[in-house]
């Protein structure tokens, strides 16, 4: 149950930061989440990962089936991934999970060892 | 709390977020911010428009005085109904930057020589200093600063700049770093505040684009290489084919000015001797900048009034440099094709008549050699006297690196272009300082603002009055069933010859001789023809008594006079027809001379297949023909052939000739001149270059139909081009497009029509139009390229001129924005 609500408040608090502050400002609110809700640390970071991999992974998702993959594609083809679509969403989700995965995981560690 | 740990896992976050944060070096360019540019809330998620995205709004704004509706139609066009002048530019300013502002920002950047400012100073392979030191050095900068000071002591244009400037801005001033165009994101900068400058810079820009080809320091090479003889046979000066703007024949008055050339032009000026070496240009304009453009009278229409069409040739480039937009205010009603960048529509019509552009092509580029008394360029030979110079510090910003400052000598000429400075590749250690006819201020948006105003003849005559360059040939047709052209521009008044080559720059002899009086300008009104045209041939035959330099194709205007002339009853299906006409008259010029010269004796029957193709070719260049293939590459390998030989013998550039001096010299002399290849002991002739030629096309011909490529749209594979050159944001390898050089529809590699327009000035005006691109320039969204494949095959949309109430009845629309005062 922890587990979820984490994840649930990460991917909220990501998605609510960056709408005032940088892109990156939601590694800040996955580390403070993961402070208030303190788990393992390899609990931590797959819950500040899976939070982000399906805020941006789903977020990405919506635009680009709105947008019929006209984007996703050229810039499938810019990046370069051979004008994959789905790619392009998996790397974006990637990146957002990676980022906040180890913001969690640093988090974790602001207290000891539970028995 | 676990120290060691913490601090490494903080470090790998840290680490991670500073490396998705930067640009990171990739090849020869950089990465975009890949955390800011892939962040669904930031990135480039968010250029991803929804397809069925809707533009209803309702926006406030402190600039506006009244009201004003747009109604987007089903093609995304907007029209503007706006209660006075002021709002229409402020929101045909806004609607420029809402679909074009990525564009409109960087041609200004080209134009003034900054984009090592974004670009760094090389990427790619491509040195964008190198770009910018030419563009400052030729006085863009300059020549803008001028205009400006011309644009704003004109009430009526400062007053429509600093509208539309203030509308540009208003969306500037809306963006966030989640709603920047996706270029900006991809290039990691921001878009800077519009100003009446920038406008300036972009129509210098258009003026170096269409009045900048010239080909001074080749000729002066081509002077020291051949016989005078020689050169008046290579680039001669009209063409045999020639059906001039202003027909044959015509009578002048002798020019008030004096148009003896210098005392001492023969012997030092016309000299073919000196030779001069050259500075490499980064890039000239396209030669093939031109256009087609003609109205008829209703004596030769259908429904017995004018129609008028034009078809600029341009770079094709996504996003394009037309935006089409219809604006609506009480004082005028105008449709058209209007320039990101600019207030205005630029080629279009209104309530009473239509007007369109061909570019005049006359040569308003010198150069003068100067001789400085030191390396500081202080004083310059004048006249028999030292004179002092002044200085232009023009400062280049780079990205990541120290700025580089041009330190230029401004001269009595005009700016030092080329010094021991710049570019010292070549050590010629001479100077030469650059006359061009865009430095001097002038206000060309005077011109386009009173056309869309216009309801007359006189009116017409009245607005292009003031216009001075880019000289154009401009064209217009009135309801009340007038149709004229007349070429405007000033044009400098040069004796023959004066301006192929560079001049001496201490001599003020050699000065051009003023203008020439607006007077003696081509103008025709309501000829007995029926029909006034231009297709940027030469405007008068060689008897008028100034030199018109410049280069000049004369196969389109030929063709098109030729129709014409024929034509009756027209309707504008016809003149669609005749717009994208692939006919190639050219070849059905060459075609019986080629024919004639060929040894057929000698060709394998590998030879005799080709020969037989393009001897029953129908000669259309469509795009599943093959006879355009081997007519363009046997033609090219003649060409050469028949040249390289005689332009093998300098290492330095030269201007290479037109095929249409080829082509008239081997129908007039079976001995011509240049047959023979100069190094070899046997004497060749024109039938031996034709043969030998065929032969090497024929090689080429069999490596491209293994490829499958044969056929002429597979052979040409066109193109629109991103502004970047990213191929994901262009359209490439077109293979079903026809046309190409010298025919009406000038569809070349990646050039060609850029806005195709046939107005019909019936009471209710019957108006149709296509550009090769879309409404905006987000590549992101579906309406970036949405015109492309039915311009590419000659579809036209009807274009919708309508007044509000009738917009208002459109049942697909895209949507409305309500524009009223905070």
């Amino acid at each position: 149950m922890k587990f979820f609500i984490a994840i649930l408040l990460t991917a909220l608090l990501g998605y609510a930061a960056p709408l005032y502050f940088p892109w990156w400002s939601f590694a800040v609110t996955s580390f403070i989440v993961a402070v208030f809700i303190h788990q393992k640390p390899l609990k931590a970071f797959a819950g500040g990962f899976i939070a982000l991999l399906l805020l941006w992974g789903i977020h990405a998702y919506i635009i680009d089936n709105a947008n019929e993959h006209i984007l996703s594609q050229k810039i499938a083809n810019v990046l370069p991934l051979g004008g994959a679509s789905s790619v392009l969403i998996l790397i974006t989700a990637f990146v957002g999970a990676i980022v906040s995965g180890f913001a969690a995981l640093t988090a974790s560690f602001t207290r000891g060892k539970k028995v | 709390m676990r120290i060691v740990p913490f601090i490494v896992c903080a470090a790998i976050t840290a680490a991670l977020v500073i490396l998705l944060n930067s640009q990171i070096p990739t090849g020869g360019s950089k990465t975009p911010r890949l955390g800011y540019f892939l962040s669904p809330q930031k990135g480039f998620w968010q250029n991803a428009e929804p397809t069925d995205v809707s533009f209803n709004n309702d926006l406030k704004f402190d600039g506006i005085e009244g009201n004003a509706d747009v109604y987007f139609d089903d093609r995304l066009v907007p029209h503007v109904y706006a209660d006075n002048e002021h709002d229409a530019f402020f929101i045909q300013g806004y609607l420029h930057a809402k679909f074009r502002l990525w564009q409109m920002d960087f041609q200004t950047y080209a134009a003034g020589g900054r984009l090592s400012e974004i670009m760094g100073d090389s990427a790619n392979g491509t040195s964008f200093l190198k770009i910018d030191k030419f563009f400052r050095r030729l006085g863009m900068v300059y020549g803008a600063e001028n205009s400006l000071k011309e644009m704003e002591t004109d009430p009526a244009t400062k007053a429509s700049c600093d509208a539309y400037t203030n509308g540009v801005n208003a969306y500037i001033n809306s963006l966030d770093e989640s709603s920047y165009p996706l270029e900006y994101k991809l290039l990691n900068y921001k878009p800077e505040p519009w100003t009446n400058m920038k406008s300036a810079l972009f129509l210098k820009y258009m003026s170096y684009d269409l009045a900048g080809f010239e080909q001074d320091f080749e000729k002066t090479n081509a002077k020291s290489v051949f016989t005078k003889a020689q050169y008046q046979a290579l680039f001669p000066y009209g063409q045999d084919s020639l059906d001039p703007i202003n027909p044959k024949g015509a009578v002048f008055v002798k020019p008030g000015v004096n148009m003896t050339p210098p005392a001492n032009a023969d012997s030092l000026y016309l000299n073919y001797k000196q030779t001069v070496e050259p500075a490499a240009a980064p890039e000239k304009p396209d030669k093939n900048n031109g256009s087609n453009n003609w109205a008829v009278s209703g004596a030769k229409t259908k429904s017995g009034r004018p129609i008028l069409c034009n078809d600029p040739h341009l770079g094709l480039n996504l996003p394009s440099i037309w935006y089409e937009m219809q604006i609506s205010t009480p004082s005028f009603n105008a449709y058209g094709a209007s320039f990101p960048g600019s207030p205005s529509i630029i080629i279009g019509f209104n309530d009473s008549c239509a007007w369109g552009f061909t570019n005049a092509e006359r040569d308003v580029r010198d150069y003068y050699e100067l001789k400085f008394k030191d390396s500081t360029l202080q004083e310059y030979w004048y006249n028999g006297a030292w004179r002092q110079a002044t200085f232009r510090d023009e400062i280049i910003k780079i990205r990541g690196k120290p700025s580089d400052t041009e330190h230029i000598a401004m001269t009595v000429w005009g700016p030092v272009m080329y010094d021991q400075h710049y570019p010292d590749k070549l050590h010629t250690n001479k100077t030469y300082a650059c006359r061009w006819k865009a430095h001097d201020g002038s206000n060309e948006l005077k011109t386009f603002y009173a056309l869309n105003h216009a309801q007359n003849y006189d009116d017409y005559t009245a607005a292009i009055a003031s216009y001075q360059c880019p000289g154009q040939n401009m064209i217009f047709a009135a309801k009340g069933g007038d149709i004229a052209i007349k070429q405007q521009g000033q044009f400098p008044a040069k004796w023959k010859g004066q301006g192929d080559f560079i001049m001496p720059g201490d001599d003020t002899n050699y000065a051009w001789r003023g203008n020439i009086p607006d007077s003696e300008n081509m103008v025709m009104h309501n000829p007995l023809r029926g029909f006034v045209s231009s297709a940027n041939q030469l405007t008068y035959d060689t008897s008028y008594p100034y030199y018109l330099g410049g280069s000049y194709p004369v196969y389109r205007g030929f063709i098109v006079n030729r129709n014409l002339t024929a034509m009756q009853n027209i309707t504008t299906d016809d003149m669609e027809h005749l717009q994208t006409s692939n006919y190639n008259v050219f070849a059905e010029i060459a075609r019986p001379a080629l024919l004639k010269y060929i040894a057929d004796s000698t060709l394998t029957a590998n030879e005799k297949n080709y020969l037989d193709v393009f001897k029953s070719w129908n000669l259309n260049n469509d795009a599943t023909e093959t006879g355009p293939t081997i007519f363009k590459i046997w033609w090219d390998s003649l060409m050469k052939v028949t040249y390289s030989d005689e332009f093998a013998q300098t290492s330095l550039p030269l201007p290479w000739p037109d095929g249409s001096t080829l082509i008239d010299g081997i129908i007039k002399d079976s001995t011509y001149q240049f047959a023979d290849n100069i190094n070899t002991p046997e004497k060749e002739t024109i039938q031996d270059d034709v043969t030998a030629s065929f032969k090497q096309a024929v090689q080429m011909l069999q490596k491209l139909e293994g490829e499958g490529h044969l056929t002429w749209g597979k052979f040409k594979s066109s193109g629109v081009r991103h502004l970047l050159l990213i191929p994901a944001f262009s359209r490439l390898n077109i293979t079903n497009a026809g046309g190409g050089d010298n025919i009406i529809n000038a569809f070349t590699k990646y050039h060609g029509p850029s806005w195709r327009m046939i107005v019909e000035l019936t009471d209710k005006i019957n108006a149709y139009g296509i550009y090769p691109g879309g409404q905006e320039g987000n590549p992101g969204s579906k309406y970036y390229d949405a015109f492309i494949s039915d311009w590419v095959v000659g579809k036209y949309y009807r274009l919708l001129f309508a007044n509000r109430e009738e917009m208002q009845q459109q049942t697909n629309l895209k949507g409305k924005i309500v524009f009223s005062k905070l």
